[in-house]
């Protein structure tokens, strides 16, 4: 018996294709002269997956349709000189196609063959995406109306390395060898009839003929050669705490914690205003939490930023009501209408452009947009606020700025009116 | 009150740092080798710093693919992580049942977003503990911790990683979006060292079985290709060697080990900060937590006694977790969803009198809501 298998007799059907694809696979494994410990058998849902506790090689039994995704993973993993071979059926092709086309265009050193028997054959014999179209099966008794995936075409455009079809019950060890041997995807489609099924509605069916038929070419194809995919491990990977610390070199003479909204548009650098902000006050001697706020399309639309500052720990940064909003722009002011009308107290800030909003605070007006430009609105408005306020010293955050890619932006005489 | 610069020099290195940030930086020291990623918000600062700290980064397709090539790679003794919210852990829950079964360490981060379904991606909620109870076929536990603080994103990943090898299963750490998007000033001295985790392999005699159970009723691991012994993985019910088996005694008593050792090893963590004169016990995880812990001091200020429970092991839900709600006359929960999820976890559908919840969907509870309800008693 071959030092492969643990076992002569595999638990199918008689007359089942599914033999001649395990005896096949022995043989060319055999050709190879490979240690059974060298290789990898990993089996999909499907009567083809049982085979696995026949061999004496590594066996991984996955998931229906995701072999190819799971074996894939090994092979990304495993040590140089492992083969990993996958079995799965065309159920499992049909569900997990994405990965079979992922594995094939990322070119990983795996073998996957497809048993392809053109049904479920475990579940009742129902057609899958890979069945001809006029293949008669339980459910389509009148024949599949659909016609198939063409599987091979698809690896082949995906990239795969090596692509074959071949018939079940004809030799095709040498095939199967060939695609064995090669370094990168490497895809065996063997065409099969289930007799359970396929053998007993489609009664004189002959493989080549349905081949023929369904347009479904048989040969070999070879993709361009190309390096099977690498899992990498030699990148630099600095330590993400790795930073300049700030360091405390002014002082603030905030008393208890302040909730400060800065509202602007996407795009106009309102939140790394509000980080240097938030910076800046950590200089101050301040402990800070930064919120940010924004639509997924990143570059349109509000941006909004809730910092809070506090002379004491923060341990909660749910805000009820902010102390202080500033509105530098239109979507930034709508975005925020609905607490800044909530507000009883505290000041808004707004761009001298907008519509004074109905709330308990106090709205001072001032034109940000039209002194420092869109872009630079969110930073200017901070620097008026704090010049206004004292909150912590302007400087702190001058200087923040000036250590920022955002200074190479502002005019100087624009930082130079705060000092 | 006046804040005088005081760290000149010192030993302090005050920085403005994520969640995320702290989360990657703890796996890599801990020895995550490989982040397997499909973007999503909010763990998308998560993939961001993976790829630029952990050893390799794999962009996948599709969540299952992550999922399983996550799989693979463990099965061949690497050890993976990820990050996702729930669009994307809804794909990954049969993968992640295979692993459960496999017995493949891996660590999962499910950053917690508004739902249903897509809902607000940029919005925060405690609302997928339920799911993780019934996540695995059967009711199986797998370990769930959560992050409860800015030290948890550091101390908790480590520790994530540590009971995956352990016990050779998924581990979830779970947070929330506030927690891995909230850029907080932080003192990185206040840090501790992370150490490497310890991994061994089967040293035994041939032939290795997969599944024997050992210490702690934890198989011994080896990975699939090893040179000596034969590996057999399985995701369908199998006897020790690994095999394909229907309802033998053999596998069924695999199976159930898949309970008794998640039960009986996972770390117990939680914070118990307890009043001798309270009849109120505050329960609270994750984000809730910080909105707990201010409650509580701001309870005490104003001289009304309260406990509170912080609980960061999540599931299996630990049995002293019962003992000391026992202890109370009087529980409240607050927690980022509607129905009380953790209340109704540990208490049944048809809550207790004296348990009372407080919830919010789409914003953060706030101490003065538990402040309010503490003081309603």
């Amino acid at each position: 018996m071959s030092a492969f298998l643990l076992t002569p007799d595999f638990p199918y059907c008689k007359g089942c294709g599914h033999h001649h694809v395990a005896r096949t696979t022995v043989l060319a494994l055999e050709k190879l002269m490979l240690n059974p410990l060298d290789v990898v058998l990993v089996t999909d849902i499907g009567c083809h997956g049982i085979v696995d506790g026949c061999f004496t090689t590594h066996t991984v039994h996955g998931l229906h349709g995701r072999s190819v995704a799971l074996g894939a993973g090994i092979a990304m993993g495993i040590s140089e000189g492992k083969k990993v071979i996958v079995f799965l059926g065309d159920g499992g092709a049909t569900i997990g196609l994405q990965h079979l086309l992922e594995a094939a265009r990322l070119n990983v050193d795996l073998t996957v063959v497809v048993h392809n028997n053109m049904v479920y054959g475990m579940t009742g014999g129902q057609p899958s995406g890979l069945t001809p179209g006029g293949f008669r099966t339980p459910i389509t008794p009148q024949g599949n109306a659909l016609v198939p995936h063409d599987l091979c075409r698809l690896a082949r455009d995906a990239g795969a390395t090596f692509v074959s079809r071949v018939i079940g019950n004809e030799d095709f060890t040498d095939v199967l060898q060939q695609g064995l041997e090669t370094e990168g995807f490497a895809l065996l489609e063997v065409l099969e009839l289930c007799t359970s099924y396929g053998v007993k509605l489609n009664p004189g069916m002959r493989l080549r003929k349905l081949a023929e038929d369904a347009g479904l070419e048989l040969g070999v194809w070879r993709g361009q050669s190309r390096q099977s995919f690498q899992l990498t491990h030699t990148r630099e990977h600095p330590d993400l705490l790795d930073s300049d610390p700030i360091f405390v070199s002014y002082s603030s003479t905030l008393e208890k914690s302040l909730a400060v909204v800065l509202a602007g548009s996407a795009g106009e650098g309102v939140q790394s205003a509000a980080e240097l902000f938030a910076q800046a006050a950590m200089a101050s001697g301040l402990q800070v939490v930064k919120k940010g706020s924004y639509p997924v399309t990143v570059q349109i639309g509000f941006s909004t930023a809730d910092v809070i500052l506090s002379p004491e720990e923060i341990i909660c940064h749910a805000i009820d009501q902010p102390d202080v909003v500033v509105a530098t722009s239109a979507d930034g002011l709508q975005h925020n209408l609905g607490r800044i009308r909530e507000m009883e107290r505290g000041i808004v800030w707004i761009d001298a452009s907008l519509e004074p909003p109905a709330t308990g605070a106090e709205v001072r007006r001032i034109d940000f947009r039209l002194r420092a430009g869109d872009r630079n609105a969110a930073i200017y408005a901070l620097l008026v606020f704090l010049s206004e306020t004292g909150v912590f010293p302007v400087q702190a955050l001058l200087e923040q700025i000036l250590r920022s890619p955002l200074a190479k932006h502002l005019k100087p005489e624009l930082l130079a009116e705060f000092g | 009150m006046t804040v005088t610069p005081k760290n000149e020099a010192g030993d302090s290195r005050l920085t403005l740092l994520d969640g995320s940030r702290l989360i990657v930086e703890a796996s890599a020291r801990a020895g995550a080798d490989v982040y397997v990623g499909y973007p999503i918000t909010p763990a998308n600062l998560v993939y961001a710093y993976s790829s630029a700290r952990l050893p390799a980064v794999l962009p996948a397709p599709d969540e299952i693919s992550a999922l399983q090539w996550m799989s693979g790679l463990s099965a061949a003794g690497h050890l993976p992580m990820t990050a996702t919210s729930f669009p994307g852990f809804a794909l990954m829950i049969e993968s992640l049942n295979m692993a459960c079964m496999m017995e493949l360490p891996m660590l999962v981060v499910l950053v917690q977003r508004l739902g249903p379904a897509t809902g607000t991606a940029t919005a925060g909620a405690q609302g997928d503990l339920w799911l993780l109870h019934g996540i695995i076929s059967g009711g199986y536990p797998l370990p769930v911790f959560c992050i409860a603080s800015l030290e948890d994103c550091w101390r908790l990943p480590p520790l994530a990683l540590q009971t995956a090898i352990d016990l050779r299963t998924p581990v979830v750490l779970l947070t929330s979006k506030e927690m891995v998007m909230t850029l907080s000033s932080f003192d990185l001295a206040r840090l501790d060292e992370v150490n490497s985790v310890k991994r061994e392999y089967y040293q035994g005699e041939s032939p290795y079985a997969s599944y024997a159970p050992g210490a702690n009723k934890v198989p011994a691991f080896l990975p699939v290709g090893d040179g000596r012994n034969q590996v057999r993985l399985n995701a369908s019910t199998h006897d020790m060697q690994g095999i394909l088996r229907h309802t033998t005694s053999e596998s069924l008593a695999n199976t159930r080990r898949l309970q008794e050792k998640v039960e009986a090893g996972t770390p117990v963590l939680y914070e118990l900060d307890e009043d001798r004169d309270a009849r109120t016990l505050l329960v609270t995880y994750d984000v809730t937590s910080g909105a707990g812990r201010a409650a509580v001091a701001s309870l005490r200020r104003d001289g009304i006694p309260v406990s509170s429970l912080v609980t960061r092991t999540l599931l299996p839900i630990p049995q002293v977790y019962y003992e000391i709600l026992g202890r109370y006359p009087r529980l409240v929960f607050a927690e980022e969803n509607l129905q009380g999820q953790y209340a109704r976890l540990l208490f049944g559908h048809s809550l207790p009198d004296h348990v009372t919840v407080i919830g919010e969907v789409g914003k953060m509870i706030r101490p003065e809501q538990i402040v309010e309800i503490v003081k309603s008693a």
